[in-house]
C-alpha cells in the first residue's frame, strides 16, 4: 500500500471522517494490519459493523472495494478465475486449419480468455484496493484452502499461466458471524479482531452520526435503553443496525423523548422474538 | 525491563494458561510490538491480542495475563513497610495530578478523612460520573483499607473484600438511587429509574475494577509477574469443570455455550444436507433407463440413511451435578432438529417429565429455569436415589421406548448407597437403540465411595466423562 498510517489515532480520526466510529481495538488492529501487511479476520455478532469496517477503510484510503460474498458452494471459478470456454471455443473454430495446436493452445490460455473473479482481481489491480471476503464462515472448510495462498503470499497460481503476484499488498478483511470454527491455518494467517456490541458512548456517537435529524438527548436515551436491554438474557440481543432502525423510526414518528408507551410500541423493531419483547417490556416496566 | 524480554515470559504464560499460541503467531507478536509503543497501552494490548488470541473465549485469560506482565510499574505501587512514607508519596502524586488538571481544591489531601468521609466522596464521584475522582479514590481506598503487607501470600480477593467493605459498597447502589430520587425535580418514571440504576451499576462496576487493578498492580510489584500470573491462572471456559464452576465461571460458560450451540447446529444441518446418498438402487435405475432407450442415464439411489432417532434424556439435577444437567439439556435442545423427537426427564429421588417446558418456547434458558423451579423431583428427602427414580421411570415411560430410541442418562451415579435399580438400565438397553451414560466426574472418581457408575455402565453402550464443555461438545457431535 502506498501511504502508511502514522499512528493509531490517525486511523481512528480517518474512520470518523467517513462516519465510522471505531474503538481502540478496531483502530489498533487496522493500523497494525496495514503496517504488517496482514489480513484481518473480523468476527462478532451480526450487525455490529464488520462489513461496514471494510467499506469505510476503503473509503478512508480512497481505494476501490472489491468484495467476495461467500456462500455455501462457492468455488474457485467464482472466487478466483475461470476460463472463458465460449470464447476459447470460438477462437479454436475460427481458424481450424491455419495454426498449429500449440499456438492455439498458448493463445486460448492467455489472459485475454481469463475471466477474473474478485480474488484475482484484487491481486492484479494496479490501483489501490481493499479486498473484503465477506462471511467466510459460510463456505465449506475445504474451500478455505482457496484463500490461503492469497492471504499469505498475495499471489494466485494459475497452472496454464503461471503465478500472478500482487503489485501492491492490498488491505484484506475477512468477516465471520462465527457459525462454524474456521480452520487453524486460516486463523494463523490473520490478525484477529472481535467486534462486539459497542459500549454506550460509542453507540450514541454512531446514532448521532448515522441518523439524520436526531437530537443529542434522544440519541442518549436510545443508547441507554439499548444498553439495558442487552444486559438481559435474550435469545437475540439488538444489533447496531437494529438500534439505527429504531432511532430512525422514532424520528419518523416525531418522538423526541421516549416514554414507556412509546418504548413498548416500538420494541419489536429492536427485538425479533416475542419472548424477548415480553421480557424487555417487563424488565423496563413498560408493559402496563 | 525492555519489551522484548517481557514478551518471552508473557508468551510462556499464555501457553501455560492453555492458549494455543503457534510459532507463527509468536513471531507476529514480536513484529507487532515494534509497531506500537508500549506507552500507548490500550493500542499495544489490542495489537498483541490480534496476533495471539484467535478465539473470543480466550480474551479474558489473555487480558489477565497482559495486565500482570505489562503492569504499570513504579514506586507508587510498592507496598511500603511504613504506611506514612507511602501516604506522603501518594499526597505528592495527588497534588501534582490535581494541579495538572487545574483543580487544586478538594480531594487533594485525603489523609485526614475518615472512612465515612471517603465513602461520601466516592458517592459524589459516582453520582456525577467523575472518572478522575473515581480513579483517585480507588487508589486511595486500596492504600488505606486493603491492609496490604509485603510478602504476605494472601490473594487479591481478600484485599478487594476489605477495601470494598470499608466503603460500604454493597449499599452504594441503594444510596445512589435514593439520593437521585431526592434530587429529581419531578418523580421519575419506572423506565427512568431503571435506566438510572443501570448507569449507576455500571459506574460502581467500573470503580470495583479500578480497585482490583490497583491491588493487582501492587501485588505484581511485590511478588513479581510470574508468581502473580500463576496465582491468577484459571481454566479456559471450555475447560471449566461443570461441578466446580464459580459464579463467574458459570457466566463465562454460559457465554461460551451460545456460539457453541449455534456452531453445532449449523454444522449438523450442513452435514445432513450433504449427507451421502444411499447405495445405488439397481432395479429402480434400470426401470427408469427404459425411457432413455436402455441407457442408465438417471441413476436412482436407495433411501439415504435411516430415519432420525428419538432421544430421551434422563438427568440427575441434584446439587453438584445440576449445572451439568442444565448445560447438557441446553445443548440437546439447541440441536433438537436432529432428532425426530426429544423427551426429557429430571430426577433427584423422584422423577418428572419436563418435555413440555421446552415446547412452544424460543427461550431455552427460560425452560431450564422452569426445570429448576417447577419440576416435581423430590420424593422422600431430596437426596439422590437413582434406583427409585429409575423404577418410577420404567413404570411410567418404559413402554414408550422402542428400537428407534436413544437414551442419555446424566449424572454422577452417586446413589447414597440406595438400591441401584440397574435392572431398569438393562431393560432400556434391550428395548431401545442405544443407551449412553454421561458422567461429569473425573474418571478417577468413578466407583469410589457411593458412586455406582460401573454397575449402570455395564448395561450401556458407553459411559463418557463429560467434565467440561469441550468433552460435552465432543460427545454430542458423536451422537448425531
Ligand atoms: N462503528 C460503526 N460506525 C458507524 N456505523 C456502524 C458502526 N457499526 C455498525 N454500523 C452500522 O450498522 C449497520 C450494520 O453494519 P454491518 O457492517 O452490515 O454489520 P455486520 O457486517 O457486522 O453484520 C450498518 O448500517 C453500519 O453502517
Ligand atoms: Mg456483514
Amino acid at each position: 500500500m502506498s501511504k502508511s498510517f502514522e499512528s493509531v489515532q490517525v486511523v481512528r480520526d480517518g474512520l470518523k471522517k467517513v462516519n465510522y466510529l471505531a474503538d481502540d481495538g478496531i483502530a489498533s488492529v487496522v493500523y497494525l494490519a496495514q503496517r504488517l501487511g496482514k489480513p484481518i479476520l473480523v468476527e462478532g455478532p451480526a450487525g455490529t459493523g464488520k462489513t461496514q469496517l471494510a467499506k469505510s477503510v476503503a473509503e478512508m484510503l480512497n481505494a476501490r472495494l472489491i468484495r467476495l460474498q461467500c456462500y455455501e458452494g462457492l468455488d474457485e471459478s467464482k472466487a478466483l478465475y475461470e476460463w472463458n470456454y465460449k470464447k476459447q471455443l470460438l477462437r479454436i473454430q475460427a481458424d481450424k486449419s491455419s495454426d498449429s495446436w500449440s499456438e492455439v493452445h498458448d493463445d486460448i490460455f492467455s489472459s485475454e480468455f481469463l475471466l477474473t473473479r474478485p480474488l484475482l482481481e484484487a491481486i492484479s489491480s494496479t490501483d489501490p484496493v481493499v479486498l473484503l471476503i465477506d462471511e467466510v464462515d459460510r463456505v465449506e472448510i475445504e474451500t478455505e484452502a482457496l484463500l490461503l495462498e492469497i492471504l499469505s503470499e498475495y499471489q494466485v497460481s494459475i497452472p496454464e499461466l503461471g503465478t500472478i503476484t500482487a503489485k501492491q499488498i492490498p488491505m484484506v478483511f475477512l468477516t465471520s458471524n462465527n457459525t462454524r470454527e474456521l480452520s487453524e491455518a486460516l486463523k494463523r494467517r490473520c490478525l484477529f479482531l472481535h467486534i462486539d456490541y459497542p459500549d454506550m458512548d460509542r453507540e450514541k456517537e454512531i446514532v448521532l452520526t448515522k441518523v439524520e435529524g436526531i437530537t443529542e438527548n434522544l440519541a442518549d436515551q436510545i443508547a441507554r435503553i439499548v444498553r439495558s436491554i442487552r444486559q438481559l438474557d435474550l435469545k437475540k440481543a439488538p444489533s447496531v443496525s437494529e438500534t439505527l432502525d429504531w432511532a430512525r423510526t422514532l424520528i419518523l414518528l416525531g418522538i423526541d423523548h421516549i416514554d414507556a408507551q412509546e418504548a413498548k410500541d416500538t420494541l419489536h423493531i429492536l427485538l425479533k422474538y416475542q419472548t424477548d419483547i415480553a421480557k424487555a417490556a417487563k424488565e423496563l416496566s413498560v408493559d402496563k | 525491563m525492555p519489551v522484548l524480554d517481557l514478551m518471552s515470559g508473557f508468551i510462556v504464560e499464555l501457553r501455560n494458561a492453555g492458549l494455543p499460541v503457534s510459532l507463527t503467531e509468536n513471531l507476529d507478536a514480536m513484529e507487532a510490538v515494534k509497531e506500537i509503543p508500549i506507552e500507548d497501552r490500550d493500542a499495544f494490548k489490542y495489537a498483541l491480542a490480534a496476533t495471539l488470541v484467535k478465539s473470543q473465549n480466550h480474551w479474558r485469560a489473555f487480558e489477565t495475563i497482559f495486565e500482570v506482565y505489562f503492569s504499570l510499574r513504579g514506586p507508587e505501587y510498592s507496598i511500603a513497610q511504613d504506611g506514612k512514607e507511602n501516604d506522603e508519596m501518594w499526597r505528592e502524586q495527588q497534588d501534582l495530578q490535581m494541579q495538572g488538571e487545574g483543580k487544586g481544591q478538594s480531594g487533594g489531601n485525603m489523609d485526614g478523612l475518615t472512612p465515612e468521609e471517603i465513602a461520601q466522596m466516592l458517592m459524589n464521584a459516582l453520582m456525577n460520573g467523575d472518572q478522575a475522582m473515581m480513579k483517585a479514590l480507588a487508589k486511595q481506598s486500596v492504600q488505606r483499607f486493603a491492609g496490604m503487607e509485603p510478602g504476605r501470600p494472601v490473594g487479591g480477593t481478600y484485599y478487594l473484600y476489605r477495601t470494598l467493605r470499608n466503603l460500604d459498597l454493597d449499599n452504594m447502589l441503594d444510596k445512589l438511587m435514593e439520593a437521585n430520587k431526592q434530587q429529581a425535580a419531578e418523580e421519575l418514571t419506572n423506565l427512568e429509574q431503571r435506566l438510572e440504576k443501570d448507569e449507576f451499576e455500571s459506574r460502581i462496576e467500573q470503580f470495583k475494577q479500578e480497585v482490583e487493578a490497583e491491588i493487582r498492580r501492587k501485588l505484581v510489584a511485590d511478588r513479581g509477574a510470574e508468581a502473580m500470573a500463576k496465582t491468577l491462572r484459571k481454566p479456559l471456559p471450555e475447560d471449566v469443570e461443570f461441578m466446580h464452576a464459580s459464579r463467574d465461571e458459570m457466566q463465562s460458560l454460559k457465554k461460551a455455550l451460545q456460539p457453541l450451540t449455534r456452531k453445532l447446529a449449523a454444522r449438523l444441518a450442513r452435514k445432513r444436507r450433504h449427507g451421502r446418498k444411499g447405495p445405488l438402487d439397481f432395479r429402480n435405475t434400470v426401470r427408469h433407463s427404459l425411457s432413455y432407450g436402455g441407457v442408465p442415464a438417471d441413476p436412482k439411489f436407495k433411501y439415504p440413511r435411516p430415519a432420525k432417532p428419538e432421544l430421551m434424556v434422563v438427568a440427575d439435577i441434584s446439587g453438584s451435578v445440576a449445572a451439568f444437567a442444565r448445560f447438557t439439556l441446553m445443548l440437546v435442545y439447541a440441536i433438537q432438529g436432529q432428532f425426530s423427537k426429544v423427551r426429557s426427564f429430571v430426577f433427584i429421588d423422584g422423577i418428572d417429565e419436563v418435555t413440555s417446558y421446552f415446547k412452544n418456547t424460543e427461550d431455552i434458558s427460560d425452560a431450564i429455569h422452569r426445570v429448576n423451579t417447577e419440576a416435581d423431583v423430590v420424593w422422600v428427602d431430596g437426596h439422590s436415589d437413582y434406583g427409585h427414580a429409575f423404577e418410577v421411570f420404567w413404570e411410567r415411560y418404559g413402554k414408550d421406548i422402542n428400537s428407534k430410541t436413544t437414551i442419555l442418562l446424566l449424572g454422577d451415579a452417586r446413589n447414597n448407597y440406595h438400591a441401584t435399580g440397574s435392572w431398569v438400565v438393562k431393560e432400556m438397553q434391550k428395548r431401545g437403540r442405544h443407551v449412553y451414560w454421561l458422567n461429569p466426574e473425573p474418571k478417577s472418581y468413578w466407583n469410589t465411595g457411593d458412586s455406582v457408575v460401573g454397575e449402570y455402565g455395564s448395561f450401556t453402550d458407553g459411559v463418557y466423562e463429560c467434565r467440561n464443555l469441550r468433552q460435552l461438545e465432543g460427545f454430542v457431535e458423536k451422537l448425531v
